[in-house]
């Protein structure tokens, strides 16, 4: 365990202690106790950037399951360590604004900062772990941890609607990437991951790496909301907003993107994933940002906005693989486009967050969302104002702030793509900056209307919950920070490119980059076609946005009933509805029917094992002969059992039951059992006691009705069934001998190892002693259950129903 | 007489499972018991029967092959403490569903837990 294993594990260590914070000191705000940690961690975590600038990393082991090679590796290298300081950044930021965002005094804050910082720990644990396993749990622990943040306040019916389609959604990609994890593995023969790197040559041409590419995308789609399981992120802004700044906008959806950047190395020469990645971060791109135009709800625009944004980071992703295909470097633009991701990637962390804190400080102030009701906010809000101008203006890519940069990186890398002569993209490329142009032109019109709707046009007071007025100084805190960093990324953006970005796209491409790479973002290119886009995308998003209603009607083009959430939905209600009909039809409720079911199958599938497998054999050689005795005991089983078929008083069928009971111990005693028939005799005994006495005291029965003769047969043809089967079995138990008997351990050993001569005892107490202890267990849990329910009184609860 | 005993189980499973579908908590009590006595002369002949002395050590027997099977009675030993165990829990079960619900009827007994 080492200094980062306890960083990792310090957000869970903290949350078991958060109830107790909360329950003692009432009067504070649990939220400052919480502050703390995350602070402590970025500071922790800054100090590495030193070190991974020159290139260094850093990895500590702490073994679990050795024998299975999985181990709580951790690795820190430049894309580890820009997403440690994301997580710890922005949580700080978030938990500060939460505390003015959620009242002590209403909310449940207790569970609000366990679940936050189990995701804080958690997300910490995908970005640092070496160990695809160890990867694998913490990520499904950022999905639950998700869940339980989405459904925070589980008496709203949307927001449990959300957690759970967010939790289906995100666990079905959970499970594929288990898949390919255990491909990968099979492949390479390791969990970890620099070990798969290094081998990522020979993993090419493997007939599963194709299977393991998409399931491993398939998990990182669905995390990262990329097209068409994108659904799920609108509908998880029903969590209060610090967690959609958190979680949904800077954190766990850069998941998915995480573990694309973390395994290009070993998949991204392969066209599959250079396709996949590229395309269906492009699709996403378009879909999200021309999406996100037609929404009321603030918090619905910019959770659009996050799926086009992340579609956008992905597809540099995907475009950034090409640069595997050329070898000079020197002159090598696709390794920009990987640049430009790891650019975008922290602005978009920046700026969304900033825009995601300002729609909260609306929602708080005014009680309202809906940009149909909102309006003139200027005057009263003037901060938040300035706040959310910045970050809508970074998010169109407008100069000086840092959006604009990075928009610009990308465009670059889009019309670059016109180049490529690999993977047919003469015939398709010019797809990739059409499309990225027409995404970005939605991006500036849905950046102008998160900005312009709610703070200026007319004041509608009327129509809000409350009369709005700026938020308090704490609120306005982090968004501010957040805002300076725009500014500040955007006029001196090489603050960044040494320190963070190279070492991260070094984790990347660590093929291509070394040390004569360099990042610079420069502000001015000349008339380059990047910055004739930019200015084409501003003047007719300008044009769009003031004829907005004239167009809106494009949105009706596609009917609700065949959009993917009327998919989704109607998927969920199918699945319900055929479970509960297979439910009700295998659950009736009867014993009859699930006893008869249970010995259908008994007798189908062993009936079909043993023609199956030819394992039926009768071996009459070793047979014990027949004594006159044995005969008559055995007619004394076969008429007893079978006259209690017939049987028509109770007292009778006890009494046959005695007596079946009495000579299987004779049999005991003539099968050298004397153990058993004493056993058997003994409890015996008690048994029928006990019968006697159960129903001694209880009146008669009316005399039954004659039951159906259907019902009969069917039940002496099942149970015929059952009996020849278990002859059949007996008989070739018997007859087949696959391998030889352990009992002459015991027997040899008996007396040697434990002392006994009598083998079974000796078995049953000593070499087995362990099962004995359990069957004593099980007695006593019978005898417990019997204690229970003959106190137990069900007369109270009967008057109440 | 194993042959004989195979089809003595067989009877015995059989019984036990036209008891067990009937109706009457009463004889599907029964028919657990003449199950578990069917599956114990199972495990018994599936050992091998009368293969030699009682599994007691002693040192008239020469040699270790003369003993009977000693496991296939450890394992029934346990089997029938356990089925007693389970019947006599069953048997209050009976018992006490009659008391409360006045039926020892298992399908009058459906969808009682709703109600109750």
């Amino acid at each position: 365990m080492s200094l980062l294993h306890w960083a990792v594990l310090s957000p869970f260590l903290l949350a078991i202690i958060v109830p107790f914070l909360y329950k003692l000191f009432r009067q504070i705000h649990t939220g400052w106790f919480v502050l703390i940690l995350p602070v402590l961690l970025f500071t922790y975590f800054s100090r590495f950037i030193s070190l991974t600038k020159q290139g260094e990393v850093i990895t500590e082991r702490a073994t679990w399951i050795p024998s299975l090679g999985i181990h709580v590796d951790f690795y820190l290298d430049g894309l580890g360590l820009l997403f440690a300081l994301l997580i710890t950044g922005i949580g700080s930021l978030v938990i500060l604004y939460s505390i003015f965002y959620l009242s002590k005094v209403k909310e449940k804050l207790n569970q609000f900062y366990v679940f936050l910082l189990l995701f804080m720990g958690a997300m910490l644990g995908v970005v640092l772990s070496d160990n695809l396993i160890v990867l694998y749990s913490f990520w499904e622990f950022t999905s639950l941890s998700s869940f339980l943040l989405i459904g925070y306040w589980n008496e709203r019916e949307r927001s449990r609607y959300g957690a759970q389609k967010s939790l289906l959604i995100t666990v079905f990609g959970g499970l594929s990437l288990l898949g390919g994890i255990i491909l990968l593995s099979i492949m390479g023969n390791t969990f970890s991951i620099r070990e798969l790197i290094s081998q990522s040559g020979e993993l090419m041409d493997h007939p599963l790496f194709t299977p393991a590419l998409l399931l491993v995308l398939l998990g990182a789609f669905t995390k990262s909301a990329q097209f068409p399981f994108h659904i799920w992120l609108p509908d998880a802004m029903e969590a209060p907003t610090p967690v959609s700044a958190y979680l949904h906008s800077a954190t766990m959806v850069k998941a998915g993107i995480y573990l694309v950047a973390r395994l290009s190395p070993v998949f991204a020469e392969s066209g599959v994933w250079f396709w996949c990645v590229s395309i269906a971060g492009l699709i996403t791109l378009f879909w999200g940002s021309f999406s996100a135009v037609k929404q009321t709800d603030l918090k619905g625009i910019l959770a659009f906005s996050t799926i086009s944004q992340l579609g956008l980071i992905m597809s540099l992703l995907g475009l950034g693989a090409a640069a595997l295909h050329y070898d000079t470097l020197g002159e090598n633009i696709y390794l920009a486009a990987t640049v430009a991701a790891v650019f975008h990637l922290i602005n978009h962390a920046t700026f969304k967050g900033s825009l995601f804190m300002v729609a909260g400080i609306i929602d708080h102030e005014t009680g309202t969302r809906d940009i149909r009701k909102l309006g003139g906010l200027m005057q009263l809000m003037p901060i938040t104002f300035t706040v959310a101008v910045i970050g809508a203006f970074s998010m169109a890519g407008l100069p000086p702030f840092n959006g604009f940069l990075s928009k610009e990186m990308f465009l670059a890398s889009m019309v670059n793509v016109l180049e490529l002569d690999i993977f047919n993209m003469e015939t398709w490329g010019v797809l990739f900056p059409v499309l990225a142009w027409v995404a970005s032109v939605f991006t500036f019109i849905y950046s102008m209307i998160v900005v312009l709707k709610p703070f200026t046009g007319k004041l509608q007071l009327h129509l809000l919950e409350k009369k709005p007025h700026e938020a308090p100084i704490g609120m306005l805190i982090s968004p501010i920070i957040l805002a300076t960093l725009v500014i500040v990324f955007g006029i001196f953006p090489n603050l960044l490119s040494s320190s963070i970005i190279k070492p991260a796209v070094a984790s990347i491409q660590p093929n291509l980059v070394d040390s004569n790479f360099q990042v610079h973002i420069a502000f001015w290119h000349g008339f380059s076609p990047e910055l004739w886009m930019t200015i084409g995308i501003i003047v007719i998003g300008i044009i769009l946005y003031k004829t907005f209603p004239k167009w809106k009607r494009i949105y009706q083009w596609l009917p609700e009933r065949f959009s993917l959430n009327a998919l989704y939905d109607n998927g969920l209600n199918a699945l319900e509805r055929s479970a509960s009909s297979v439910m009700k039809f295998l659950m009736t409720g009867s014993i009859r029917t699930y006893l008869l079911s249970i010995f259908l199958f008994f007798i189908l599938s062993l009936g079909f094992a043993l023609y199956w497998k030819d394992a039926f054999k009768l071996d009459t050689g070793n047979f014990a002969p027949i004594g006159l005795y044995e005969m008559v005991l055995a007619a004394i089983i076969v008429i007893g059992s079978i006259s209690i078929l017939f049987a028509k008083s109770r007292l009778t069928s006890i009494i046959l039951l005695g007596a079946v009971g009495y000579t299987v111990s004779l049999f005991f005693v003539l099968f050298r059992a004397p153990d058993l028939a004493l056993t058997q005799l003994v409890i015996e005994t008690i048994s029928v006691a006990l019968f006697l006495l159960c129903f001694f005291h209880l009146p008669l029965l009316a005399s039954r009705k004659e039951e159906r003769m259907t019902f009969r047969l069917n039940n002496a043809l099942i149970s015929i069934g059952v009996g020849t089967i278990v002859t059949l079995i007996a008989l070739s138990a018997h007859s087949n001998k696959l391998f030889d008997s352990i009992s002459s351990y015991y027997l040899e050993n008996a007396y040697k190892e434990a002392g006994g001569k009598n083998v079974v005892n000796v078995i049953l107490v000593d070499f087995r002693g362990l099962d004995t202890m359990f069957e004593i267990s099980v007695l006593s849990i019978a005898a417990l259950g019997i204690f229970a329910m003959i106190k137990l009184r069900l007369t109270g609860r009967k008057d109440k129903s | 007489m194993e042959l004989l005993m195979a089809i003595v189980i067989g009877i015995l499973f059989m019984s036990a499972t036209y008891l067990m579908l009937s109706k009457s908590i009463l004889r599907i009590i029964i028919g657990t018991g003449l199950l578990s006595h069917g599956a114990h002369l199972l495990i018994l002949t599936m050992g091998g029967l009368k293969g030699g002395s009682v599994p007691l050590l002693s040192d008239k027997v020469a040699s270790y092959v003369d003993y009977v099977d000693p496991l296939p009675q450890a394992l029934i030993l346990t089997a029938i403490v356990i089925s007693f165990g389970v019947t006599s829990f069953l048997l209050v079960l009976a018992y006490r569903t009659y008391q409360e619900l006045g039926t020892d009827d298992m399908e009058e007994m459906r969808g009682t837990e709703a109600n109750e």
